[in-house]
């Protein structure tokens, strides 16, 4: 069930340049269920800036009653988002949307994402690992500065480290340590930039695939038709990303 | 304390609703609250054939606003009357059913028909959506054709029917008027403000349709401004929108002369903004010496 909630704020840093690790606690982390859904957050009282920001879980305690967003602080919402402190409270719209289904991992999964698509495939695998899956990491960085959460991930599973300009693991794009890795998982599940969402499911035209997507949003629960993609199914047929996704299943979004 | 609001087809509990577009069918709010609640719903424009809107993205922030070039979405009359408005029915609550199309004749089928169903209380003409390329604001910018497709749509409506204003006009007061001659029997605005965003880095428009709609607190000025100069020249029944996001904001608009409130994009920043403003607007009226709303309405003329 959504809920909106002043939370509180447990803990704020930041855990890479520019990217903050953001903890908040509060009754509404008890209907979090599925890794991949987002929240939508307000970052001011006042109306500017005015819409809600949408962020990733990484991470969700149900016994601390709290869950983690890891966000980057690039524009003027989430540089605001990046000032709060245990002062301040959060107000915080969720869980919304669908996200990975854990029940068709198979396995064996890869876990693939980009930048800040990173985030909710660490509750993923959390929840594929306590579920015996195997997981095996494939995560992909601007460069050494902007990598976070690598030892988390390599507690997990194999972990490989791609950066774009080669200052850390693999030079290059995730694509390029997929192209090297076996085929031998049943189930990819992949957050990142479109482009990388594109590659990856070209990849794999075989296998059983989540992807989740990221597009503009207004309302974030489904009303405004902001975040709409037509989809393979028909001509007229068509999700919004927001309440319908963010995961929809491989081969289905046409991005 | 009264919040009872009575207007052609329209006897309404109070006089808060959401905005057509900002709210869908419904579905998504009524996870969150009984919808019963609210004075009306003014639900996502309908036109004859399903659309399927425009190119993403079709949002952009701005300073204390929005811009959206939707491109009026929606899933077209025979599935609004099918679909959508028999669920709405299970709600306690009279619908206002936002009519649009390509075409006269398109406004006239959908008004026919969306007309007869059960909960659809009033029409609201939209001849002022900025983001199609045809019908939508051609409509709403010339009086003589205003007028002209008001008649056509009350002919065929069984309901009133309601005209939306675009604040896109050299001057409002002649577009009521218009209306008003063509036997509208209330006016909504306004609707959004044509505006665009662009890229600093690249100079590219933020919004794929390049122009937009604007919306949200920054607009709140020029929608007040607009319903006073209308009130000033007609006693149509006026409901006002335009950046309603507190309490204060539906002061105003009452003030100036609208007899009810719409509210749009303050339900992207708290989904429960109209039902908090329904809690609020008693003892606010009472604060400022009104036993009922139908006493503040136009105060801002007595004075």
């Amino acid at each position: 069930m959504i809920k909106q909630e002043k939370m509180a704020i447990v803990s704020q840093t930041e855990i890479a340049k520019n990217i903050f690790e953001l903890t908040v606690t509060g009754s509404l982390v008890q209907e979090m269920n599925e890794p991949g859904q987002f929240v939508h957050v307000r970052v001011a009282d006042s109306f500017e800036p005015l819409l809600r920001r949408p962020i990733s879980v990484a991470k969700i305690d149900k016994e601390a009653s709290s869950f983690t967003m890891i966000y980057r602080s690039e524009g003027r919402g989430t540089s605001l988002l990046s000032q709060k402190t245990q002062r301040d409270t959060l107000d915080v719209l969720g869980p919304l949307g669908h996200g990975f289904p854990v029940d068709e991992a198979g396995e064996k999964a890869y876990l693939i994402g980009g930048g800040i698509g990173v985030p909710p495939l660490y509750e993923l695998a959390l929840q594929l690992n306590a579920k015996g899956v195997e997981t095996v990491h494939i995560l992909g960085f601007e460069s050494s500065e902007a990598v976070f959460y690598e030892d988390k991930f390599r507690a997990l599973g194999d972990t490989h480290i791609a950066t774009v300009d080669g200052s850390h693991g693999t030079e290059g794009f995730v694509t390029h340590i997929l192209s090297a890795l076996p085929n031998d998982f049943d189930t990819y599940y992949s957050c990142g930039p479109t482009p990388m969402l594109e590659a990856v499911q070209w990849a794999y035209p075989e296998k059983k695939g989540f992807l989740s997507y990221e597009q503009r949003m207004g309302c974030g629960i489904g009303a405004c038709f902001a975040c709409v993609c037509r989809t393979t199914r028909s001509e007229t047929d068509y999700i919004k990303v927001c309440s319908d996704g963010p995961v929809f299943p491989a081969g289905v979004v046409i991005s | 304390m009264s919040l009872r609001v009575q207007m052609p087809g329209l006897d309404l509990k109070n006089p808060i609703m959401p905005a057509s577009g900002c709210f869908g069918f419904g579905k998504e709010y009524a996870q969150l609250y009984d919808l019963s609640k609210l004075g009306s719903i003014m639900i996502k424009a309908t036109t004859a054939e399903m659309r399927l809107g425009n190119p993403t993205p079709r949002v952009a922030e701005t300073s204390s606003g929005m811009l959206n070039a939707i491109g009026l979405q929606n899933p077209g009359l025979e599935k609004v009357v099918g679909e959508e408005l028999p669920w709405l029915d299970q709600f306690d609550v009279p619908i206002i059913a936002n009519v649009a199309g390509s075409l006269a004749e398109d406004y006239v089928e959908v008004a026919r028909t969306i007309s007869k169903a059960p909960n659809v209380h009033a029409l609201e003409l939209n001849i002022s959506c900025p983001n199609v390329k045809q019908g939508g604001i051609t409509f709403g910018t010339d009086p003589n054709v205003a007028k002209e497709l008001t008649r056509m749509v009350k002919d065929v409506s069984d309901v009133p029917v309601y005209v939306k204003l675009s604040p896109n006009v050299t001057d409002v007061v002649q577009l009521a008027k218009a209306v008003e001659e063509g036997g509208a029997d209330g006016i909504t605005m306004i609707n959004t403000l044509l505006g665009m965003r662009l890229d600093p880095k690249t100079g590219r428009p933020v919004i794929a349709n390049i122009t937009g709609g604007l919306s949200g607190p920054a607009i709140k000025p020029v929608a007040l401004r607009m319903v006073y100069e209308v009130r000033r020249h007609t006693n149509l029944p006026i409901i006002g929108m335009g950046g309603v996001a507190e309490v204060d904001d539906v002061i105003d608009f009452l003030s100036a002369g609208a007899n009810a409130v719409a509210v749009g994009t303050a339900n992207f920043v708290n989904p429960f903004v109209c039902t908090e403003l329904i809690d609020k607007l008693p003892e606010r009226l009472h604060e400022l010496g009104y036993e009922s709303v139908h006493e503040l309405t136009g105060r801002s003329h007595r004075l």
